[in-house]
């Protein structure tokens, strides 16, 4: 059924008694054309592409629990595109450019919201750094521009400019297509639009072993609700990479990290974009809830645990006290953690494997979720056709041999 | 906060003391120049980060300076046992230390 | 002000002490001990908010943490405002003044109550599949510019303060045997027990007053008196304890590894005229060393149709409010009771002169012990009974009594006028820290409810009471007792209290009551506004998981966090999807228990205190002199020393020409230092750094520059032989720390055949840069014992000596190209050594400069800055460092990774020097190098400007640039594309002055 004001209404009359299913949970059938493990966005999203561009309609989604209950659930939906390199800035573009149409065509309300998303310089360094993105995305054709300290306050009124500061406001660079979106509604629009297209969404099914043929080529894997043949897999597990390519006997260049996130107590509309700043750790933005969504840093130690210190996020707290001193009153209603997998260079790894036919789509640490319908679309591509998707190219697991990295933290000085 | 046991000063200090510092028991090769670059980039950048028991790194950096390993289960968190740097990975028949 | 709805006495309220205050403008008084929703009841005030969507009028619910309904604004003054708190904990105290929230223009006639109107469409994730067009405008725009304002605007609940906030919070670390987390009675009697034992306790809790649930009985007695002396008794006992630490007020809301427990302790917010100086609130971490988890249960409401108006309330919370507070909510009541607490709440309230018209149990077998006793006091007992309807615009009037099990029905049965009804739906044990503790959690078909089973690793605690499922007074006692006596090691005593009145039934029932008619709303979530009709959509549209339902329908994330609702959400989702409970799961209990105010948690940190600074001994001569600083690590440099009327661009320029022309001097002490001794200190620097040190002679010097094993520039800097196997390293400022751990690493670990010692040096040294032609005749009349001389003292090399009778290590090195020196001196002498130099300084008109003109001279010269000129991707070679390789090494760190393919493949952005074709154009640092004019967008950069200035003794712009096969492009022309047009650039090698190095020797 689709969605919209007037099917709405007309259900309303109904008592909303008729809404289907917003995505069939059917039982796993014995072989797919293909089987992607993990339904979170990127990976419900790479069915999704699969199906609609690359017209594979016999496919699996298998997710060990709920559909984006990893890190799609669990990131403070920060969407931008003002990256360095020219391979992030395309995949990134990309990302964005899909976003602003995404919840026409999935037929469901993501709320993508370009309110801006600005991040402050606090040192000289930190300016030459913006200035060098700026410049970047400009040649580019990325939105991306300089503001002075007054005018990123003009941006942001409760943004706190005082030359006393331990680390004042020096400027910030603004991407005003930057923004949010409802990161449920991602998987969840992902799943219905894939679902529709015959799309298999296959939840508590954990995969527990990978199986090879004897050239060594991929076959199908076992799960916890029984094993499914495929001579394609994509495994898109973000934390849980590590372990699920473990199972093909393939070593990552991955660790996995607690990533701590909070909200505050909704309040009435108070900060009207994002707020990002790496030199003192601090990442905010309000919800249409009203609640602040804040980010907090990595632990410094590997974990599954989806838990961290208070210490880190009393450190990110500390920051927003300073930068936004009128919210020190407000109240932390909710902090949790996510499990992100990190690469060397800190940019996501997308493409073949030593296996075949086993794909392998992670690494996107602390920025994955601004790049979901990119990182899927290009996914899809690269599993449709058996090749990297020009996008996903340079983002391969080879780039570690050749020393060919894309660091945009080392570069930027900037978390994602 | 993890409360994290040094095997050389032999007591239990904040994980605030210490660094982190990676995977353990990764031999930075002796000939690199006679290494391939795939197993250069093994080296360099592949680790097994598992679910589960971890031989890991440590410096407590803010006590006595120096490198420790310790095995923690990276899904409780809990550090099942502390060594010093530079010797085999131990099993874990003796008792867990390290942590409570 | 002893009205219709204060009971005649008793209660822990000061009736001699009266306190006026506000709510929405109107005064009001109350007495101390209250909180404002006490008071506000005994003024008959039941509206205190409208709900989340449908701007229902809501009422008190509950007397505690729990509580979704009555939110407030407490005002105390400029930025002193904090929205979004629940009337049941606020302390009421003389001129509180609290306004309602989510209600325009008032409480009463509240606009956005329209919504109600529409409620039909709002049901739970409607906005998922609306709000798009139209497509015409784009399928986004319609979203952001129209719906999501209106959206964002209609949500939220209270204001955000619009002043900085003036309070300071404090923080304590603690550390103590026993933890105990709840004062009433199981946490007081573990406490008791753990302090007879000797152990070190602190005993916590969220209320004022300590006691818990036993405030609120009336009729139970404890060993002979009731509860309530009881109660102030063990207070005194633990009180008197020097080893006891009592903490009311103060809300364990966090629970980490390892016994790591995080309180929040509320000091002055109960206060009427606290000390503006004195903390607000407090943070406490704690390491016990065990934990008691004595937290208690929260009652459930009972989902019955509009069971949301002013006027319905838990049962726990009516005998709280009677029997604590000396309340009476309402005239006439009607009490729904499914568990002992329902019918115990009758009788408080027929006690109280409340007139109760009936006691309906939904339960088909219900049989409560209590019943007999209620019927005795002439109240009605309905068994097998629900309430169907309920009516009443701003507080409910009357109820609709129909028989259980008639969901979705219209129900004839009889209408009871009222103006309170009571609910006693069944509570649920506080299992939210041991949760968050990672204890697991099992279903208990006995106690229907989820209770600890298994403890986490790592985790020393035990929980007691309610908690844990043991309900009633005198289980609760025997039970905190017994783990209070484990907690320290103790064999349990078989101590049992004696206890009379008690009541043990809590079961309840959970779930779903009726729907109701159309156009009733049976609330579940009553914060979020989410029904029983919405949770039953969520899994019609396949949303079967419990966290799926509660992100689709909202239930349970509301500032409450489904305290009251989640059990019931959970029981309808079970029930309807045909599924057992623990099936459908629970949801995942977080940090924090209740909310925590984000300065508790940032404590001082703040100000200065947010980082801890970093300054030079010569600091304060700087600030003398009036330069301006910039952040360069935690440190503050001097960025450069303006005279009267001179902007930075005029104050560099002046610097750097009186530093080419005479002599300048510059404070260096932020540059990290490190002695590396021992008899394989240079070998061991031969394997770390990219240079050769086996044959670097004692006294002289080379610019080491180090690798990451990736093979790129990680830091740099002068190294110093000072003995055959004593080394003065210098690094990169921001550097230091990173260099000395990494050093420290390869030394232990890696290299541990080695000999060799580290010591950061960084803070012993202050280190004075005096550089320019006429450096050695500022220095000469100061130093003795050491010959500083051209032949004797050649460029790169180190001598020990002494300036102004200090002893000193004197490097003669350059970064400026200038004849240079570095005196490094004891950073106690620092500011006076500082100040001799700067008096000869003077007699040869020189200047001080700061960072600014450093960059400019060094840049003139082609120097890199690690960080500005490198960015991590930078190997040696590609800044033009490849001659500073050893010859003929076999291994160093990064070597290795300079083979790889990309390392070694043409294209490589390399450094070279950018000359403006008009020379008075300074570039922009980090703007793009591109071959075409006017590029299009999405041309690829050859590379970026990494540094560029106005360089004085040029006269002319200068600028460095990493621009791909740069070396071979010397000579060509590029294109800087600007905002404002191209700019034209020649590319030239990257030394810009003196190439030939005379300037060295002055």
């Amino acid at each position: 059924m689709r969605f919209s004001l007037f099917s709405l209404a007309r259900q309303a009359l109904g008592g909303h008694a008729r809404w289907p299913a917003q995505w069939r949970s059917p039982e796993p059938k014995a072989a797919y054309d293909a089987v992607i493990v993990g339904g979170g966005g990127h990976g419900l999203g790479t069915a999704y592409y699969l199906a609609k561009e690359h017209g594979l309609r016999n496919i699996a989604v298998v997710e060990k629990g709920w559909l984006g209950g990893g890190n799609t659930g669990r990131n403070t939906t920060i969407i931008r595109s003002n990256y360095l390199w020219e391979e992030s800035e395309a995949i990134y573009e990309l990302s964005v450019k899909l976003w602003e149409t995404l919840s026409d065509e999935l037929n469901y309300n993501v709320m993508y919201s370009p309110r801006g998303v600005m991040m402050l310089a606090h040192t000289i360094h930190d300016i030459q750094v913006f200035k060098r993105h700026v410049h970047a995305n400009r040649l580019a054709g990325i939105d991306n521009e300089w503001l002075t300290p007054e005018a990123a306050k003009d941006f942001c009124p409760p943004l706190n400019i005082s030359p006393k500061l331990r680390y004042p406001v020096l400027g910030a660079a603004l991407q005003r297509r930057g923004g949010t979106a409802r990161h449920d509604a991602v998987a969840w629009g992902y799943a219905r639009a894939a679902s529709a297209l015959g799309v298999d969404i296959i939840e508590n099914a954990e995969v527990t072993a990978i199986r090879r043929d004897a050239s060594g080529a991929v076959e199908g894997v076992e799960t916890t609700r029984g094993v499914i043949k495929a001579k394609k897999v994509g495994v898109v597990a973000a934390g849980h990479t590590s372990v699920l390519m473990g199972m093909a006997g393939v070593r990552m260049p991955l660790e996995s990290y607690p990533l701590q996130a909070l909200v505050s107590e909704p309040v009435k509309p108070v900060l009207p974009c994002v707020v990002m700043s790496n030199t003192v750790h601090a990442y905010v933005s309000q919800s249409d809830k009203g609640e602040l969504v804040i980010g907090a840093g990595t632990d410094v130690y590997t974990s599954y645990s989806q838990t961290g210190g208070l210490h880190v996020s009393a450190h990110t707290l500390d920051a927003i006290c300073d930068l936004f001193p009128t919210f020190r009153r407000m109240r932390m209603m909710r902090n949790w953690g996510g499990i992100v997998d990190v690469t060397p260079d800190r940019s996501p790894i997308i493409g073949l494997t030593p296996v075949p036919g086993l794909y392998v789509n992670c690494g996107w640490g602390t920025g994955g979720f601004k790049a979901t319908p990119g990182s899927a679309f290009v996914f899809a591509a690269t599993m449709a056709h058996g090749e990297p998707h020009p996008i996903a190219a340079p983002f391969s697991l080879e780039r570690f041999t050749t020393g060919r990295l894309i660091d945009e933290a080392a570069a930027a000085a900037v978390a994602h | 906060m993890l409360l994290i046991t040094c095997p050389y000063c032999c007591t239990a200090r904040p994980e605030s003391e210490f660094r982190y510092s990676g995977e353990a028991h990764i031999a930075r090769p002796l000939e690199p120049a006679t290494v391939s670059d795939d197993d250069w980039a093994a080296f360099l950048y592949m680790r097994t980060n598992p679910k589960g028991l971890h031989a890991e790194r440590w410096r407590h950096i803010h006590g006595c300076g120096r490198f420790f390993n310790a095995l923690r289960n990276t899904v409780t968190d809990q550090i099942l046992k502390t060594y010093p740097a530079g010797t085999p990975r131990p099993g874990l028949g003796a008792p867990a230390e390290g942590g409570r | 002000m002893a009205g219709l709805h204060r009971t005649n006495g008793g209660g822990r309220v000061d009736r001699t002490k009266r306190l006026s205050f506000t709510f929405d403008g109107k005064a009001y008084e109350g007495f101390a001990g209250d909180k404002l929703a006490s008071a506000l009841l005994a003024n008959g005030v039941h509206l205190v908010g409208r709900s989340y969507k449908y701007h229902r009028p809501r009422g008190i619910l509950s007397a505690g943490a729990e509580e979704p309904n009555a939110l407030v604004t407490v005002d105390r003054g400029r930025g002193r405002t904090a929205p979004n708190l629940r009337a049941t904990q606020v302390e009421l105290y003389d001129g509180l003044v609290a306004e309602s929230q989510n209600r325009w223009p008032s409480l009463a006639y509240d606009f956005g109550a329209v919504n109600s109107l529409f409620s039909p469409l709002l049901a739970a994730g409607f906005y998922y599949k609306t709000f798009m067009g139209p497509r015409l405008l784009g399928s986004n725009w319609a979203w952001h510019k129209i719906y999501e304002p209106l959206i964002r605007r209609a949500a939220g609940l209270g204001k955000a303060p619009s002043l900085p906030d003036p309070d300071r919070y404090a923080n304590r670390f603690a550390h103590c045997d026993v933890l105990v987390i709840g004062a009433g009675p199981a946490g007081l009697a573990a406490a008791l027990a753990a302090a007879e034992a000797g152990a070190r306790v602190i005993l916590c809790d969220e209320q004022a007053e300590l006691g818990g649930s036993l405030l609120s009985e009336w009729s139970v007695e404890i060993d002979g008196v009731p509860a309530s002396s009881w109660v102030d008794e063990a207070v005194r006992t633990l009180a008197a304890s020097s080893r006891v630490t009592l903490l009311p007020r103060t809300q364990a809301f966090g629970y980490f590894a390892q016994n790591f427990v995080a309180l929040a302790e509320r000091l002055t917010d109960h206060l009427g005229n606290p000390d503006p100086a004195a903390p607000r609130e407090r943070l406490w971490q704690v390491r016990a060393k065990e934990v008691v988890l004595a937290t208690g249960a929260i009652e459930r409401p009972i989902v019955f149709p509009d069971n949301d108006r002013p006027g319905i309330m838990l049962a726990d919370a009516a005998r709280t409010y009677v029997n604590r507070y000396g309340v009476r909510p309402g005239l006439r009541a009607v009490v729904i009771a499914a568990c002992d607490s329902g019918y115990a709440a009758a009788l408080d309230l027929h006690r109280a002169g409340t007139a109760v018209a009936m006691v309906i149990d939904p339960r088909a077998n219900g049989d409560s012990g209590l019943a007999g006793s209620v019927r005795a006091a002439g109240i009605e007992v309905q068994i097998g009974a629900t309430v169907t309807a309920t009516r009443g615009s701003q507080r409910v009037s009357a109820v609709q009594i129909g028989r259980a099990g008639t969901e979705g029905r219209a129900s004839t049965g009889e209408w009871v006028p009222c103006d309170h009804v009571v609910m006693a739906g069944g509570w649920t044990p506080s299992v939210h820290l041991f949760s968050q503790s990672r204890g697991k959690l099992a279903w208990s078909d006995d106690a229907q409810a989820f209770l600890p089973s298994a403890i986490a690793p790592g985790q020393a605690q035990r929980s007691a009471g309610a908690c844990r499922g043991v309900f009633g007074v005198a289980a609760a006692l025997d039970d905190g007792f017994a783990a209070g006596r484990a907690a320290v090691g103790r064999e349990p005593l078989g101590r049992t209290f004696k206890v009379t009145h008690d009541i043990t039934d809590f079961r309840g029932i959970a779930g779903s009551h009726g729907a109701g008619a159309r156009g009733s709303k049976a609330f579940v979530d009553f914060q979020h506004d989410v029904t029983v009709r919405d949770l039953k959509l969520a899994a019609q549209e396949g949303f079967r998981a419990i966290e799926h339902v509660k992100r689709y329908t909202t239930t349970g994330m509301a500032t409450d966090q489904g305290k009251t609702s989640n059990i019931n959400a959970l029981a309808i989702v079970a029930d309807h999807l045909g599924k057992p409970i623990p099936e459908v799961g629970l949801t995942t209990f977080r940090q924090p228990y209740t909310p925590v105010t984000f300065g508790t948690i940032a404590g001082a940190s703040r100000g200065d205190l947010f980082d801890p600074v970093r300054r030079t001994p010569c600091d304060a001569w700087a600030q003398a002199q009036g330069a301006m600083f910039e952040d360069v690590g935690a440190w503050k440099r001097a960025h450069y020393f303006p005279q009267a009327g001179e902007d930075m661009h005029t104050a560099v320029a002046r610097e750097c020409r009186t530093v080419r022309s005479a002599v300048g001097m510059f404070d260096a002490s932020t540059l990290g230092k490190i002695e590396v001794v021992g008899p394989d200190a240079a070998e061991f620097l031969e394997r770390l750094y990219i240079n050769s040190f086996q044959k670097l002679g004692v006294g002289r010097c080379r610019y080491g520059v180090l690798l990451n094993e990736a093979g790129f520039i990680i830091d740099d800097g002068v190294i110093g032989r000072i003995a055959a196997d004593r080394f003065h390293v210098t690094t990169t400022t921001g550097g230091a720390a990173r260099v000395l751990h990494m050093m420290e690493d390869y030394a232990q670990t890696e290299f541990p055949d080695l000999k060799v010692w580290l010591t950061s040096t960084t803070e012993q040294w202050a280190v004075i840069a005096v550089q320019g032609p006429r450096a050695r005749d500022v220095l000469a009349p100061l130093v003795d014992g050491v010959d500083i001389g051209a032949t004797d003292f050649p460029h790169m090399s180190v001598k020990a000596g002494r300036i102004c009778g200090v002893d000193a290590r004197i490097f003669r090195v350059s970064f400026t190209g200038e004849l240079g020196f570095e005196i490094n001196v004891p950073a106690d002498f620092g500011a006076d050594v500082w100040e001799a130099v700067w008096r000869e300084v003077q007699k040869h008109g020189g200047c001080a400069y700061g960072t600014e003109s450093m960059h400019v001279l060094r840049a003139e010269k082609g120097f890199i800055i690690v960080g500005q000129e490198t960015d991590g991707t930078v190997t040696p070679d590609d800044v033009g460092l490849g001659w500073a390789t050893g010859k003929g090494k076999r291994d160093f760190v990064g070597m290795r990774s300079l083979s790889r393919p990309d390392m070694v493949r043409s294209g490589r952005k390399q450094l070279v020097g950018l000359l403006t074709a008009d020379p008075k154009r300074v570039l922009e640092e980090g703007s793009q190098v591109v071959e075409g004019l006017r590029p299009p967008a999405g041309t690829p950069a050859l590379g970026h400007v990494t540094s560029a200035y106005w360089s004085e003794a040029l006269g002319r712009s200068i600028a460095l640039a990493l621009v791909a096969d740069g070396r071979t492009r010397i000579g060509t022309r590029l294109n800087v594309p600007m905002p404002d047009g191209d700019v034209a650039v020649d590319v030239v090698t990257p030394v810009f002055l003196d190439p030939k190095g005379e300037r060295l020797n002055g």
